[in-house]
Order: structure tokens, then C-alpha cells, then sequence
């Protein structure tokens, strides 16, 4: 039995901030705890850079380019369970705010009428990703398995969760943990 | 009329329900300590029946309770998996047709569609969302109005006609165009005789109207539904529902 197969569990950051990532930290020792039952695929701790097979992803933030949606895809295609962690992912968030701002109004404000770079221009490398119209929640992209809301959720409630999860109950918050501030 | 009534009482949930003449099925239960969910509907003001949170099942119909009259023997049932759904889902289509990012707000915490959600358990706003442009009022110099959050409840509407006998607001347009409107040539709030003192400016349930200069005296975490479920706050009708 001690030789049982570990949880393998997968995270990323789309349009967010990492403050879900920074809360899932905030667990302390548990963290501890957690790793004897699970181990890590992609994720910013890991800095494996695609995702492989399995049994959760979590997902922090809203989808705003075409990188998110292939990122997001592939966690959709790799894990059994999808959670969308944090107020981006679940409603397109603080991003979402330009939502109601055409982007070319957003670009000219960001990198022409602001000084500060030499030569103002629009960043048009290439490799970056390009940018949708407005920020979109994961939900609205893929089938999202559950949601875990708050900006961030706390400590307390991810931990909570993932037990919940991991130990097989249906994941259930009390109202003390259901905030989305 | 002249006969007594024989028995002026109903029940909601199966809890006996006493009412007087002239009380809605909401004016009964909130004497009596039931709770009903509602979100347009406030005590001091009459009742406007749009918001659809209070919908209960009257003798297996469906009728808003606070417009709905009771009546001797009514059987009431509201706080059931079935209603508890619905509502679920008509405060999941309005957080999808405004825009209400809870933690950009300066209302969150004190917001009763946030603590509306929260007593319904709503994890995410499910449906897809509208992302529809509206117009932010930063015109007068003591009150933000923020359409973005207007739910359309009409409270400040009656609250400033009833009570400030000002008439600052109406609503306009119809279907999905619905939208708030403000009682001036320029269509400005600060073009009108609004005060930040004015009962219209502290009904709202949202963030749409805010008064300035007092966005986080209160922090994020010491707000009243970080503390208390929207029922205990909604079951003190005579007491203002804010701090």
C-alpha cells in the first residue's frame, strides 16, 4: 500500500497574477504533507514546460491569447479533473476590466501616448502571443470540472479542496471559504 | 366581510405563518422569521417584484413573495433544492450580464448580490458572459454612479421618489437595453440635485452607487457579509443594512 502511486497534479498561470499560486504556498508545512501524496508535473515550481498526463490541473487565471488557449487545451486534454482557481479564471477578472476597451485604444494607451521606451511602438515579435478582444474565463474555452473561488482563495480553503479531492469527497466549501474577494 | 376571519395564517416551509391584512406573503414571513431571498424587494419601499429571487412556490404556483398578498391556508414552500436552483441561476445571469468584478470593487464584502451568491453557493457565474460596455457617472462631486453593477432593482428609483421626493432616477430602454437613467437635461448626475445624504444614495445594493471618498475605510475581510450571511443581515428589516 505505501508504494501506491502518487497524485499527480499540474498548475499554471494564464492572464493571472500568481496570488493563487503564492496561496497554494501559503499552505506552510503542509506543503509536506501534500508532496508525500502528490507530485508535481507542470508547474512554476517545476519548470516543466509541457504537460503530461494527469490526475488534477489546476488553472489560475483568464484566457487573453492564443498562448493561454493552447496551454489551457493541452491541461484540458492531460487531466482527469480541471479546476479554475481564483477570480481571473472564473470571470475573466481585474483583466477583464478591458474588456469594454477596444485593444487598439489599449495599446496606443500602454506603449504610445505613455512615455518611458525609446522609440514608442506596438510590440509586434513574432513570438509573442497575440492578444484576444477581451479576457474570457476558462469556462467559456473548456469543460471545467470545479471551480474554487476568491482573490485569491485562502490557504485555508485551498487546502480544504484539495484534500477534499485528493481523499475522494466531492469538494465542498463552507461559507466561511466561499468569498470572491 | 363582518365574519371573522377564521384563520389568517398560512404556511411557508411548513412552519406556521400569521398575517394580517393587506401583508404580502415577504412582509409576513419576515415577521415571523423566515427568510426569503430577494434582492430588488426592501422593507421601507414598495414592492417592485423584478429581481425574481423571492419567487416561492404558492399551492404549487410560483409567485413573487413580495408582491403576492397571502391569504388564509396559502401553502408556501420556498427554501427548497428546486427554488434554491433557480435563484442560483438568475443571480448567476445577472453577474453574467454586468460587469461585476468582485475584487476590483469597492462594494464587495458589503454587496448583497455578492452575499446573495454566497447564500446560494454559487462557485461560478456558469453562463457566458455579456461583457457589455457601460457607462461609469463620476460627475457629482460626492457619488460615483457605476452602471457596470446596476442589477436594475429600481431601489434608488423608488427610494428618490418615495422618500427624497426628488425623482433623480427612472429606467429607460427596453429587453436587454434596459438601463438606469438619470433626471437631467445632460442625463448627468451631476447636473441633478442628488446628495450623498439622500436615502437613494444608500439603497443601493450593488456598487452602483457609491459614495466617494469612502471606498476602503472599511478593509476587505471586516465588511458586513464577511461576517454574516445575507439572512441575518436581511432579516433586521428595521435597521439600515449597512455600517
Amino acid at each position: 500500500m505505501s508504494e501506491q502511486r502518487k497524485i499527480r497534479l499540474a498548475t499554471c498561470s494564464l492572464a493571472g497574477c500568481f496570488g493563487c499560486h503564492m496561496s497554494l504556498l501559503d499552505i506552510d508545512e503542509k506543503l509536506f504533507d501534500l508532496l508525500k501524496i502528490i507530485e508535481f508535473d507542470r508547474t512554476p515550481f517545476t519548470d516543466i514546460k509541457h504537460c503530461g498526463p494527469c490526475d488534477i490541473g489546476i488553472v489560475e487565471g483568464g484566457v487573453s491569447n492564443a498562448e493561454n488557449v493552447h496551454v489551457l487545451k493541452e491541461f484540458r486534454r492531460n487531466c482527469k479533473v480541471l479546476v479554475a482557481i481564483g477570480a481571473c479564471a472564473i470571470t475573466g477578472g481585474v483583466p477583464a476590466l478591458r474588456n469594454n476597451i477596444d485593444l487598439w485604444d489599449c495599446f496606443q494607451e500602454v506603449y504610445l501616448y505613455e512615455g518611458g521606451l525609446e522609440g514608442n511602438q506596438i510590440p509586434n515579435d513574432p513570438e509573442l502571443p497575440l492578444p484576444f478582444d477581451k479576457v474570457y474565463p476558462v469556462y467559456e474555452v473548456v469543460k471545467v470540472d470545479y471551480f474554487l473561488p476568491g482573490c485569491p482563495p485562502s490557504a485555508d480553503t485551498i487546502w480544504k479542496f484539495l484534500t477534499d479531492l485528493i481523499e475522494g469527497r466531492e469538494p465542498k466549501l463552507d461559507s466561511a471559504m466561499l468569498r470572491y474577494d | 366581510m363582518g365574519a371573522p376571519a377564521m384563520s389568517n395564517s398560512m404556511t411557508i416551509d411548513g412552519k406556521h405563518v400569521p398575517f394580517s391584512d393587506g401583508q404580502t406573503i415577504m412582509d409576513a414571513a419576515l415577521a415571523a422569521g423566515v427568510y426569503i431571498p430577494r434582492l430588488c424587494h426592501n422593507p421601507q419601499f414598495e414592492p417592485h417584484g423584478s429581481c425574481k429571487l423571492c419567487v416561492v412556490s404558492v399551492n404549487g404556483r410560483n409567485m413573487t413573495a413580495c408582491t403576492m398578498p397571502a391569504a388564509a391556508d396559502m401553502v408556501v414552500t420556498s427554501n427548497t433544492p428546486e427554488l434554491n436552483r433557480d435563484r442560483k441561476a438568475l443571480v448567476q445571469m445577472l453577474f453574467v450580464e454586468g460587469n461585476h468584478i468582485c475584487p476590483a470593487c469597492e462594494a464587495s464584502g458589503n454587496c448583497q448580490l455578492q452575499a446573495a451568491a454566497y447564500y446560494l453557493e454559487m462557485q461560478s457565474p456558469h453562463y457566458t458572459h455579456f461583457y457589455q460596455p457601460r457607462a461609469v457617472d463620476a460627475s457629482h462631486p460626492d457619488i460615483f454612479l457605476d452602471l457596470n453593477r446596476c442589477i436594475l432593482c429600481e431601489l434608488c428609483v423608488r427610494a428618490s421618489r418615495e422618500v427624497d421626493g426628488k425623482d433623480v432616477f427612472g429606467i429607460s430602454g427596453r429587453g436587454i437595453g434596459t438601463h438606469l437613467v438619470v433626471n437631467a437635461a445632460s442625463g448627468r448626475l451631476g447636473d441633478t440635485n442628488f446628495a450623498a445624504t439622500d436615502q437613494a444614495a444608500q439603497v443601493c445594493p450593488t456598487g452602483a452607487i457609491l459614495i466617494k471618498r469612502q471606498g476602503y475605510k472599511i478593509p476587505i475581510g471586516q465588511r458586513t457579509f464577511d461576517h454574516h450571511n445575507i439572512s441575518e443581515v436581511q432579516m433586521k428589516p428595521l435597521e439600515p443594512e449597512h455600517e
